[in-house]
């Protein structure tokens, strides 16, 4: 739970601020939105192995060990460290990087059906600076979208498993790991199939699934589910 | 040229059809059978790490059909997670012959058959009595064990006379050895990407004279096991541990590319390492630990057992005793060919080259004296437990004695979860079994209801417990020529309404 209030404000923001740089891109905007799409198209599994094995590695010539060997510091076990807790940061990492781009394009699309005339407007009243112009015209523009991207970003955090399951290990080798970040469904997942706990495992996804249908009812609540505007 | 004239064309587009049809038609045969075999056994295997142990496994299945025409055997290699495939299998049926580590539970459950009356008396000589009495549950043997698998630190001989340090006997001496040999560039010691929380769960424990769980008492909980784990967490402080290697304590890779000086890893790795080093490496059990401690290794390895609820138990017995205990050349070509395991028959010990030199001779000797595995009631779940309050300890610093009284806490109810669901509160002959029928899973043997219902049979799948007079009318049934299971439930069904109206 505590997660997922943590990743999907993040996952938000950096969905939006990646729309709005690339909607302002020009020319570049059909590269550029390929470009940061294209993660959400590669295999979670393979992504949570190319973090854990190479990139955040803790021997000195995983990625993030040769760059801080650059600076001067220490080689950093980042998976394995609990205090302070950096696997937070390879969790985290891959998962925006593995997620944003998706969002980014439902933003995208939001951001262009918005009317130019208004802009020219809000120029003619004299709006100065970019800030106003995100707070008053842009943000409220995209109210649907945005309502539609915070459900989708909170489904699928309280989903979240491919990444942890593989960056942290899958209770084979590595299961001290495991226990670190345990998010519902790895706990689920491990009951059932290696506990062999079925009925547990399947009153516990049913349980999951209303957690998930009841958080998405109080957004609709809360934000509207971005209906007809009054 | 030549034009391809319209007769040659549909004949092409017949034959190619029919060829299809055919093919579809061969395909439904799928494990259904062979065509030509009275009957087809199904194996399974997990995928095995080393390279040409699928071409074995299927050479020894061929070897049998050839020697019995009339008995096929198809092999399944399982990849991924085996374990939760194949108890997710077993629940509904399963694979004739199965390999996997013999549980309680699996007894219990009906999925293994008794393998007592393949044992000739010299082959049960030959056998290592660690291997049988793991094997062993309520004084039958339900599995037969293939290879045997342990674990030892491996050196590089050089390094340490390099550094001056004698190999580690004690936990103390390891402790200083990995200080000495760590550099900048390399870790002095690896077990593990987690710290060793999965690779000394239970050693470093059994290292200190403690143990996990006796007869039906969990006993984990006590000062040599905190002060063990205290000792771990010191090694994980002490900065000489690699943790985050691309691959884990299994494979051999950080101890010969040099990325730690000395490694925990298993027997299987050694040809790997004797390639990397030659004669130039050296092995040690895990090493005591305290003045009440011995040293220690996992007796680990595979076993091959019998699907009680198979359809074809005699000939499955015949192919497994065949295969592993009327010969010994697959089990020696199993265990020597293919990485490297110990063999549980000591024979082939005895004459095999390659347990002629000193590391796989350290090994086995090491195996038969300080060899440990947990009792086959242990399950997951508390594994789980034990881990879960090893790391919140380990990782998240919260306090170790308050952790395991949680964690031994949980593995009683577990266990008493297990066991209860096969005991009955009633032991008055002639009345009616108390046990809650949910709790019985179909084909259970129950080792201890007075009527003496035994073996899978369709009225323990229908949830039933009979008293004896209505145990006479259902066998009675079901020994008809005719006998049709599903009718025999349609009659217990009924036979249980009249109990209940009593």
């Amino acid at each position: 739970m505590l997660f997922a209030l943590f990743i999907v404000p993040l996952n938000f923001a950096l969905a939006l601020w990646m729309a709005l740089l690339v909607n302002k891109a020009g020319r570049g905007t059909a590269f550029f939105r390929t470009a940061l799409f294209i993660p959400s198209a590669v295999s979670y599994v393979a992504a949570s192995l190319i973090w854990r094995v190479s990139l955040f590695s803790g021997t000195p010539f995983g990625l993030a060990n040769h760059v801080l060997g650059l600076f001067g510091a220490h080689p950093i076990a980042w998976i394995g460290t609990a205090s302070p807790p950096w696997y937070w940061l390879v969790l985290v990492t891959a998962r925006l990087w593995l997620q944003a781009g998706f969002y980014m394009i439902i933003f995208l699309a939001g951001l262009q059906e918005i009317p130019k005339s208004l802009y020219e407007a809000a120029a003619v009243d004299g709006a100065s600076g970019g800030w106003a112009v995100l707070r008053h015209i842009t943000l409220p523009q995209l109210r649907a979208t945005s309502v539609s991207v915070l459900l989708l970003n909170l489904i699928a955090a309280f989903q979240a498993f491919d990444e942890f399951y593989n960056i942290l290990g899958g209770g084979g080798a590595s299961s001290g790991n495991i226990g670190l970040a345990r998010p519902p469904l790895v706990y689920l997942f491990s009951l059932a199939f290696s506990s062999q706990d079925f009925g547990r495992g399947a009153a516990g996804g049913f349980i999951l699934t209303a957690l998930i249908v009841a958080v998405t009812l109080i957004q609709g609540r809360v934000f509207g589910f971005g209906g007809s505007e009054k | 040229m030549k034009m391809l004239t319209r007769r040659q064309f549909l004949r092409r587009q017949v034959l190619g059809t029919a060829t299809f049809a055919a093919g579809a038609l061969l395909a439904g045969c799928g494990p259904q059978g062979v065509p030509g075999a009275r009957v087809t056994l199904s194996q399974w295997y997990h995928q095995y790490g080393e390279p040409g142990t699928q071409d074995a496994v299927l050479r020894y299945a061929r070897a049998y059909t050839q020697q019995h025409p009339d008995v096929a055997v198809q092999v399944l290699w399982v990849p991924g997670d085996y374990g939760t495939k194949l108890s997710t299998a077993l629940l509904t049926g399963g694979p004739d012959v199965f390999e996997g580590s013999l549980t309680a539970a699996m007894v219990r459950a009906g999925q293994a058959a008794p393998l007592d009356d393949l044992f000739s008396p010299q082959v049960r000589a030959d056998f290592s009595p660690r291997d049988l009495a793991a094997n062993t549950v309520g004084g039958k043997v339900y599995a037969i064990k293939m290879l045997d698998d342990l674990g030892m630190i491996y050196y590089k001989k050089s390094l340490l006379a390099a550094a001056g340090i004698e190999p580690p006997r004690t936990f103390d001496a390891l402790l200083a050895a990995a200080k000495a040999l760590t550099t900048d560039s390399r870790k002095g010691l690896f077990i593990g990407n987690d710290g060793g929380v999965n690779a000394l769960l239970t050693l470093l424990p059994w290292s200190a004279g403690a143990d996990f769980l006796q007869g039906d008492k969990i006993v984990f909980n006590d000062p040599r096991t905190i002060e063990a784990y205290r000792k771990l967490q010191e090694l994980n402080e002490s900065g000489t541990l690699l943790i985050g290697a691309p691959t884990d304590y299994w494979e051999p890779s950080s101890l010969t590319q040099g990325l730690a000086a000395m490694q925990w890893t298993g027997l299987w790795a050694y040809p790997a390492i004797k390639r990397a080093f030659g004669r130039d490496v050296g092995a040690v059990p895990w090493p005591a630990l305290g003045s009440a401690g011995t040293p220690v290794t996992f007796l680990g390895g595979w076993s091959q057992m019998v699907n009680a609820q198979g359809r074809h138990i005699a000939d499955a017995k015949a192919y497994v005793q065949w295969l592993w205990l009327q010969n010994t050349q697959y089990q020696q070509d199993w265990c020597l060919s293919y990485g490297l395991h110990v063999p549980p028959r000591a024979s082939i010990t005895r004459t095999a080259g390659v347990f002629q030199e000193p590391v796989p001779a350290a090994a086995a000797s090491a195996l038969a004296q300080y060899g440990r595995a947990l009792p086959p009631d242990w399950n997951a779940a508390m594994g789980t437990a034990l881990t879960d309050a090893l790391t919140n300890s380990l990782k998240r610093g919260q306090p170790l004695p308050a952790e395991l009284a949680a964690a031994a806490a949980k593995c009683r109810r577990e266990l008493e979860r297990a066991l209860e669901k096969y005991h009955h509160r009633s032991k008055k002959r002639g009345s009616r079994c108390q046990a809650p029928k949910s709790a019985i899973p179909a084909g259970a043997q129950c080792d201890r209801c007075i009527l003496g219902v035994h073996g899978p049979d369709p009225a323990w799948a229908a949830g039933l417990h009979l008293d004896s007079h209505r145990l006479g009318l259902f066998a009675e049934l079901i020994a008809r020529p005719e006998h049709d299971p599903y009718r025999s439930l349609y009659r217990a069904s009924q036979l249980r309404r009249s109990a209940h109206r009593q």
